[in-house]
């Protein structure tokens, strides 16, 4: 299976509001990969974790997750595993409550290695998680969502209300994580510098869209900031999509996608780290060019 | 064991840097042949980073024959970069800090000689490659 | 998910269960000396009961018990079930295992409707075995004090025999359901003890009496079985009697739950009241002295009139009968109302 998550078309409008939440989502995931999925508030980050793990119907389009469908029945739950946000967790119950739940809950449950992980956090099995810190929750979920063995792992916001320490530890952990078993991870999150580090595929969503997705290295290679004297039109040399400009009185900046290298010497080229570039798509709007979802580079 | 460290506004990517660290590390000494480097997952666990990139660097590294894998046991340094050049070190670095007393009394401040040494070793490079 | 269900539930259903278990100890020591009572003498048994407060005040809190137990269990058992986990989010926890949410659901409606059938069934069966004897003496006829209302009739029906399984298990249905949709689990709560209190009463108002034909049967007004008059108008002696309203029949019959009790005239039509000078039948009013012949010739005007009273009821032979198809009917609405939550659960998590 080389595909983790497959969509064509994808839309989700909640009940009867006219707003989409999701609009026109066409993305090809590929499997092994940490994918990173990022963009404002509101954009529809939620919305799609959420559909792919099956917790919520599509009104337009398809899903297909590890080529079946979201709500294929309980094997197929069995191989993905999902942190919601805000990593919920029954408050009135034990942490070793919550082990049993998992137990009993998963076929492919692996106790030994869900109870490494706590011992290794810390945290004493008889504590009610309601007693435990966020940090330490959202470890809990995380580690209930590892230890099913799953084959997908969708994390929304995973590390949103954590505090720096927590949130590199937890990170570290799911890098161990990905290292160790065969999976692949899709998650959310605002901060793009741990996204920048954990992530190797990157999707950016503003507005209920894809901006743009592809392989991280790629994005990078084929984005290029130019900056040049000030021109009259937005326009970029030919063969360059232009995803944002912006200009002063004497000085233009163009950030933009291309295949090739830049040919014209009236412009200074410099590389885009992924925060710059996400931030660009994030500013670009719809009057440009809408983008393919999947980048191609030319090599 | 050596330990890697990243750096986040070198600009540099992630790979990229734990090549230049085991490069380096193999120049100064640090890793002999025979020694062990890090387990992928232990530098993924210890920088929260993609294990890919890892393995990126690592295979790069074998690329150029300075690593090898041994299935199920680890990646192993198979040769270092010392040999025979840790010994110019010593007379070059003499010459290199008469040159840069008469770059000083000539005047010139540190960007100039920094700029003048990269102008120079980059079309040195590209003469090389050529 | 038997596990979960069980560790879910237990921290309700352990204090409501151990409340029963007290009152079904209450009920097993003095059990058996009511039945001895009763065989000893049959005449002065219940008013030798009457007499003991304990014995009284758990009567009527057996009937309570009863009563309020399907209250608890939908609000308590029912309402939390869903609704909790939607306010906490964790059915984003419990759906992410690997059980589809039908099973997830299913197990934990059946878990507690065994639970639920367990408990009403012993405490029913705790009740009704205990009051059996009193009961008894009642519908043969020997009610005394606070021991008049026989099981047939409405105040005791809902507390005897199979009723209030069925009560508890509709409850925990209709508390599920409300969990399900309006998921708040304090909204839901009070929303369940509503409904519930709400359909015990318009089942025991409503419905029951219509689950079975009732008996009808026609008589004379005579003095014998005149036992009641009601007239309007007169609020003192002297005053004008403006209309008689009502007379009541005795039917001579015992243990009976008197559905009706009217009066008709000569074409059969029900009478809503009746003219004034019915009241001489009820003796003269207060205070003043009885006249001569006043009421027989008020009996025979009745009568030469073609008026006749029509009293319908369910006799005490129909106990069991209504007992079963009132269980089978709440088990029924029971069933839709899980099913109606199975539907409920799919869609959109909330």
């Amino acid at each position: 299976m080389t595909t983790a998550l497959r969509t064509h078309e994808l839309g989700k409008r909640y009940g009867r509001s006219r707003h989409w939440a999701l609009k026109d989502c066409t993305l090809e995931l590929p499997a092994g990969r940490v994918v990173g999925l990022v963009g404002p508030n509101g954009a529809g980050k939620s919305t799609l974790l959420g559909l792919a793990a099956g917790m919520l119907v599509p009104t337009a389009g398809r899903i297909e997750v590890l080529d079946e469908g979201p709500s294929s029945g309980a094997e197929h739950q069995a191989r993905v595993g999902y942190v919601s946000q805000d990593a919920p967790t029954y408050r009135g119950m034990s942490v070793a409550d919550h082990l049993r739940i998992g137990s009993h809950l998963n076929p492919r449950w692996d106790d030994a290695l869900v109870r490494d992980r706590i011992d290794r956090l810390g945290i004493d099995l008889r504590r009610r998680t309601g007693s435990l810190s966020g940090g330490q929750r959202a470890q809990i979920a995380l580690t209930m969502a590892i230890g099913k063995r799953p084959e997908l792992l969708i994390l929304d916001e995973p590390v949103a209300a954590l505090d720096p320490l927590a949130r590199r530890e937890f990170m570290q952990d799911l890098m161990e994580a990905v290292a160790e078993q065969d999976l692949t991870v899709v998650l959310s999150s605002h901060l793009v510098s741990d996204l920048e580090r954990a992530c190797d595929y990157v999707v950016v969503l503003v507005d209920s869209e894809v901006r743009v997705a592809g392989d991280l290295d790629d994005l990078l290679a084929s984005h290029r900031r130019m900056t040049g004297a000030r021109r009259p039109s937005d326009a970029g040399p030919a063969g360059h999509h232009v995803v944002t400009a912006s200009h002063t009185d004497r000085q233009s900046t163009l950030i933009v996608r291309t295949g090739g290298p830049a040919v014209d010497p009236s412009w200074d080229v410099t590389p885009l780290g992924l925060e710059d570039l996400v931030l660009a798509y994030l500013r670009g709007d719809a009057s440009y060019e809408r983008p393919r979802p999947t980048v191609e580079v030319i090599r | 064991m050596i330990e890697f460290h990243l750096d986040s506004r070198s600009g540099v990517s992630a790979y990229l840097q734990l090549v230049q660290q085991v490069r380096r590390a193999l120049r100064l000494g640090l890793l002999d042949e025979g020694d062990q480097l890090p387990t992928v997952k232990d530098v993924a666990r210890q920088l929260a980073i993609n294990p890919n990139t890892v393995l990126k660097a690592y295979r790069d590294l074998e690329r150029d024959g300075l690593v090898a894998p041994r299935p199920g046991v680890g990646t192993f340094v198979t040769r270092t970069l010392t040999d025979n050049t840790l010994a110019a070190h010593g007379p070059l670095r003499t010459d290199l800090q008469r040159w840069l007393s008469k770059a000083r009394r000539a005047g010139l401040d540190d960007e100039s000689i920094e700029a003048l040494f990269m102008t120079t070793f980059r079309a040195a490079s590209e003469e090389d490659i050529a | 998910m038997i596990w979960l269900t069980w560790r879910q539930l237990r921290v309700q259903a352990i204090p409501v269960a151990a409340a029963v278990a007290l009152l079904l100890v209450a009920l097993a020591i003095t059990g058996p000396g009511i039945v001895d009572a009763a065989e000893d003498g049959a005449r002065s048994f219940l008013t030798g009961l009457s007499a003991d407060a304990f014995k009284v005040t758990l009567y009527y809190v057996g009937i309570a018990a009863a009563y309020v137990f399907p209250l608890v269990v939908g609000a308590f058992w029912g309402a939390p079930m869903v609704a909790r986990e939607l306010e906490a989010r964790t059915h984003r926890l419990a759906w992410s295992q690997s059980v589809t949410r039908t099973r997830w659901l299913a197990v934990k409606l059946l878990g507690a409707a065994l639970v639920t059938v367990s408990v009403a069934g012993l405490l029913s069966w705790g009740v009704t075995w205990w009051a059996g004897p009193i009961e008894r003496a009642i519908a043969t006829g020997e009610g005394t004090g606070p021991f008049m209302v026989s099981r047939i009739e409405p105040a005791v029906f809902g507390a005897r025999g199979l009723v209030p399984i069925g009560y508890a298990v509709l409850a925990l249905a209709i508390g599920v359901l409300a969990g399900l949709m309006v998921r708040r689990t304090v909204a839901a709560m009070a929303v369940t003890l509503v409904l519930v209190l709400g359909v015990q009463l318009f089942v025991g108002i409503v419905v029951r009496a219509q689950l079975v034909e009732p008996e009808k049967a026609t008589s004379s007004i005579t003095e014998e079985n005149l036992v009641g008059l009601m007239v309007e108008g007169a609020s003192g002696p002297g005053d004008a009697i403006e209309n008689v309203s009502e007379i009541r029949v005795e039917t001579g019959r015992t243990g009976t739950w008197e559905l009706s009790n009217v009066t008709l005239d000569a074409d059969g039509e029900r009478m809503r009241s009746l003219p004034v000078w019915v009241a001489d039948c009820g003796g003269p009013p207060p205070g003043e002295s009885a006249q001569a012949g006043a009421r027989a010739a008020c009996f025979d005007r009745l009568a030469d009139e073609g008026y006749r009273q029509q009293v319908t009821w369910h006799p005490s032979s129909a106990f069991w009968t209504l007992q079963w198809r009132e269980t089978a009917l709440l088990l029924v609405v029971a069933l839709g109302l899980g099913g109606l939550c199975f539907w409920r659960i799919r869609g959109d998590a909330p």
